[in-house]
């Protein structure tokens, strides 16, 4: 074997990070681009479902069979990244019998650990469900942090050698004497981790193979060379509810349609979804209806829902492929299979693969074939070690003891932060001075912020996925400007300014969407904060400058206003 | 038979309060009936009174400048200029610790983010911090206290250009509290001034956290803290550690829980108190009767429904933030007479895709004539004896013009002082 072929994959969502890994941990030379965070495009806007296959089970038994085969590995490798809540398919009276037996055996043959219950013991696992539910399918569906997932992948990836570059988008192909030789990016702040107020410039990454793993947006990297790869992207909605309603997934049991599944999450709960084509994978409309069509379907399986408190909603883009031939009009109709599309055998263009297509909880799988492929191209004999080490966080889970005392963190707090970081948690949390809470809401520490800062510059929407922290109720109200602060020690107050202007925007986003009842009376009271407590929105240092001397400068000082000011005219009734 | 007076007051916040306090005054018999904390907790103690224009100029020096220029429909035109100073100066008379009465200018001050705002009154515990003041600070910030990052803060004055110099240090408090202490327990221990170990040896809580400052101190001639100092004896407790410092001692006001919001709601509460005027706290109005004229409201304590009736009724039970108005998807409503809130059908108008934008909802809240009389859908009065104050009142957006303390006690004095006089 020659010197260590270099991959260059572009893509830093779950396909791409599953790629990096395996190709690094089989001792490949790796450099991972993403345009933004980790997980920006569709990985961070998913409801996060651990499928079981159940879904797919009637519809799509080769995806079904995959599901619960990765939903068992993914238990074991990403530990910490995983909570097994279980899922119910619920049945309605007015869905159909025929329906719900077909699930059931489907679930059967795909080696799907299934089960009916009856109404009655529905409700005893979830009370809040509807009273006329006739019964359920019980499997072992689960929830999943995707960013968290993610982020170990890539930390994991890198311990392995590769070059992990966020941020960078790829702005074109390079192309010599027919054969793709790499890729030129754009660093929106140089190359490593960001730091904001930094000058970015071009960089030519020269590889010998190319992985677009770009999902939605894998026919612009196409286009660069040429390329046509039809992806065809469908927007769903997903609505976060400040609370867990249900601690169970909840799908409801009949063939396809919109809103039928409820996720619980953490702290919170995730409605979803629809699914409905769009033109441009960034830039489509997010609309009222959808909201609220979420809420009002729903609420046909879990009444509460109706009245209850929304934090937000997000939009996401699946990466939907379907081979040339097939031509479904309906986005619900096309397969959630992948494809690997190696561009020499497709369109005789040598050294570039592109994978569409395909389903999260595979994604690790997804990342085998591809790898598989790649080191077929230069004849490496390795083997795929992924579904066999853990990641980093869930080496050794059972170190999920009560750490409260250890850490003199409150319950909940340490036992969360424990959860959050797995076998990582002494390395994060023994810390020499005091750890006090910085976001109340999701219970993140100082010590885990400032791992976070350590792990993605000054991006705090990159501290935020990896810790939650401004992921509650209040979205940010309380804690960005502490979150901020926890940059200073690193980063000049500009810098500073800038990543916390960043993080208020993102927070502001997805809470439009849910702003009536008590997310309104929070945005107001939020709103309150940061403009009338701290002036944000006029702050004099991003404005202009200001005449501090025609300004009360203080009763006996001396300073411009008590010259120019009429002193103490109306009688001064305070005294002094 | 209900329990009567002349005038009764609906909501315990600053125009709440101020409302009450004008009435009492007046010499009418009033009543004050709150329900929850009043958001004065949420709001940093300083009285601001018009910062910027709704067009967004500013900060403007002399706010009474710029009232006559404000839109029609805004609470500070409803009632005019002099009622504006002619309520500050019974708020100046009723809570004197505030200062800035000497001078119709704005104050700037520093916020515990780092920025700076106008404002026209504060505490006398924030005074020596005014940002026009040209002497050179330090802050100091505790270690275990996430809301206010000394030297981060520093950093952020000396961006906006402030004319002197500042430094941030960060200092463990002493006294062994709990990383996740409450300001509150800070407070406490300087209050009671208890005695904390001090490498073995036993000392005063004011005398120790100076200790702990007094080597950081350069050349600085005042030394900023969070609003922790004190919540019975603020004053006594600045005093201690300018003694001990040798320097002028300022709190920089803080978010919630806020503890100079809470000592403003205190001497509010005494002053009417002094005034004469009954006070319920901590249960909701949750019905009421009348058609034209609110005959009696009901107050809901331990499961009973208590009438309560007056000549005069006052609505102060805030904005969004203090659920005097509230929201679903359908709309947007005033919970206890079902007063006619103004606002756009589509709830995507309500607010703009920027997170400080020109938002709608920000201005939301029941709509008066002149004489602060709430009216409905056709510009009719909805009640013969209901005036509205604070921050129910629609028509401005407190937040952007920095004008939420200024308008709760302009509206809240003009709606007690003319309730009392029509209940007489």
């Amino acid at each position: 074997m020659g010197p260590t072929p270099h991959i260059a994959v572009i893509g830093g969502g779950s396909t791409g990070a599953g790629i990096a890994r395996d190709l690094a941990m089989r001792g490949l030379d790796v450099t991972l681009v993403e345009q933004g965070n980790l997980t920006h495009g569709t990985t961070g806007r998913m409801h996060g479902l651990l499928h079981s296959g159940g879904r797919y089970a009637v519809s799509d038994q080769a995806s079904a069979t995959e599901c619960i085969e990765e939903n068992r590995v993914l238990r074991d490798i990403a530990s910490h990244c995983v909570e097994m809540t279980g899922g119910l398919f619920v049945k309605r009276p007015e869905d159909s019998e025929e329906y719900f037996q077909k699930k059931l055996s489907g679930c059967e043959e795909c080696g799907i650990p299934a089960e009916v219950v009856s109404g009655e013991e529905a409700r005893a696992m979830e009370p809040h469900l509807a009273k006329d539910i006739d019964k359920a399918i019980s499997v072992p569906d689960g929830a999943i942090d995707p960013f968290r997932l993610v982020v170990a992948n890539a930390a994991s990836a890198q311990e392995h050698g590769a070059r992990i570059e966020t941020h960078s988008k790829v702005t074109d192909l390079l192309v010599e004497s027919g054969e793709v030789v790499g890729i030129e990016v754009e660093h929106d702040s140089g190359p490593g981790k960001r730091v904001h107020g930094t000058e970015g410039g071009t960089e030519q990454i020269r590889a010998d193979y190319v992985v677009n793993a770009t999902g939605a947006w894998a026919g612009r990297i196409g286009d660069m060379a040429g390329l046509d790869i039809e992806v065809r992207p469908s927007k769903g909605v997903m609505t976060i509810m400040n609370i867990r309603q249900v601690d169970t997934v909840i799908n409801r049991c009949r063939p396809k349609g919109d809103a039928d599944i409820v996720v619980p999450h953490e702290t919170t709960a995730i409605l979803g979804t629809t699914d409905e084509e769009v033109e441009d994978p960034e830039d489509y409309p997010e609309e009222q209806w959808e909201v609220d069509m979420m809420i009002d379907t729903l609420s046909e399986l879990i009444p509460m829902l109706d009245e209850a408190r929304t934090i937000r909603s997000f939009w996401g883009v699946r990466p939907l492929y379907e081979p040339p031939d097939v031509g479904s009009d309906d986005p619900t109709d096309i397969t959630r299979d992948f494809f690997l599309l190696d561009h020499d055998e497709r369109d005789d263009l040598p050294g570039m693969t592109s994978i569409v297509g395909g389903k999260f909880t595979t994604y690790r799988m997804m990342g085998e074939q591809i790898a598989d492929h790649v080191c077929g191209k230069f004849g490496i004999d390795a083997d795929c070690r992924t579904a066999d080490v853990p990641l980093p966080g869930s080496e050794d889970f059972s170190v999920l003891r009560d750490y409260m005392d250890e850490f003199g963190l409150r319950s909940p707090i340490g036992r969360r932060s424990v959860e959050r970081l797995g076998s990582r948690a002494d390395e994060v949390l023994n810390t020499d001075g005091p750890n006090p809470t910085v976001c109340e809401c999701e219970g993140v520490t100082r010590a885990e912020i400032q791992d976070a800062i350590e792990g993605s510059g000054s991006d705090l929407n990159a501290v935020r996925i990896r810790t939650r922290a401004s992921m509650g109720n209040c979205q940010g109200g309380f804690c960005s400007h502490r979150m901020a602060s926890e940059l200073h020690s690193e980063y000049d107050e500009p810098v500073v300014r800038e990543a916390w202007d960043e993080l208020l925007q993102e927070r502001w986003k997805g809470q439009r969407h849910a702003l009536w009842g008590e997310q309104l009376s929070q945005a107001a009271l939020n709103y309150a904060l940061h403009a009338t407590t701290q002036n944000r929105d006029q702050d004099p240092a991003d404005g202009d400058p200001v005449d501090f001397s025609a300004f009360d400068s203080g009763r006996g000082q001396t300073g411009g206003s008590v010259d120019s000011a009429d002193v103490a005219a109306d009688g001064g009734t305070n005294g002094y | 038979m209900a329990i009567e007076s002349e005038v009764l007051v609906i909501g315990g916040g600053l125009g709440g309060l101020t409302s009450a306090l004008a009435a009492a005054r007046e010499g009418a018999d009033v009543r004050l009936v709150s329900y929850k904390q009043s958001t004065l907790r949420q709001a940093s103690g300083l009285v601001d009174v018009l910062g910027y224009t709704p067009d967004g100029d500013g900060p403007l020096t002399d706010p009474y400048e710029a009232i006559p220029t404000l839109p029609a429909e805004h609470p500070y035109r409803k009632v005019g200029v002099q009622t504006v100073r002619d309520a500050l100066s019974l708020f100046d008379d009723a809570v004197p610790t505030y200062e800035g009465d000497h001078t119709d200018a704005n104050a700037l001050l520093p916020t515990h983010g780092g920025s700076i705002k106008p404002t026209a009154r504060y505490p006398a515990g924030a005074s020596a911090g005014l940002a026009s003041d040209t002497r050179d600070t330090l802050l100091v910030g505790i270690e275990e206290m996430v809301d206010f990052d000394a030297p981060h803060v520093a950093a952020h004055l000396d961006a906006t250009g402030v004319p002197f110099d500042v430094r941030g240090e960060t200092i463990r408090f002493p006294g062994d509290l709990r990383a996740d202490a409450k300001v509150t327990r800070y407070a406490k221990l300087l209050d009671t001034n208890s005695e904390v170990a001090v490498r073995g040896r036993m000392v005063p809580a004011r005398e120790a956290l100076a200790q702990r400052v007094n080597p950081l101190l350069e050349d600085e001639q005042r030394v900023g803290f969070p609003a922790i100092l004190g919540d019975d004896n603020p004053g006594a407790i600045r005093d201690a550690l300018s003694d001990h410092l040798g320097v002028d001692v300022f709190e920089v006001p803080m978010g919630p829980p806020s503890l100079p919001g809470l000592r403003l709601e205190d001497a509010l509460f005494a002053a009417l108190d002094e005034a004469g005027a009954s006070i319920e706290t901590g249960n909701p109005v949750v019905d009421f009767e009348g058609e034209d004229r609110i005959e009696k409201v009901f107050i809901e304590k331990n499961g009973a429904r208590i009438p309560n009736s007056a000549d005069q009724y006052v609505l102060a039970t805030g904005g969004f933030v203090g659920k005097g108005v509230e929201s679903d998807r359908e709309g947007v409503y005033e919970p206890v007479f079902d007063c006619h809130v103004p606002h756009a059908a589509d709830r995507y108008d309500w607010f703009e895709g920027e997170l400080f934008g020109d938002h709608e909802f920000a201005r939301y809240g029941v709509a008066t004539d002149d004489d602060l009389r709430p009216l409905d859908a056709s510009d009719d009065r909805e009640f013969e004896n209901l005036r509205a104050a604070g921050s129910v009142l629609g028509g401005y957006d407190f937040a952007a013009e920095k004008s939420g303390s200024g308008v709760s006690i302009a509206t809240g004095y003009a709606a007690g002082q003319r309730a009392a006089q029509e209940a007489r």
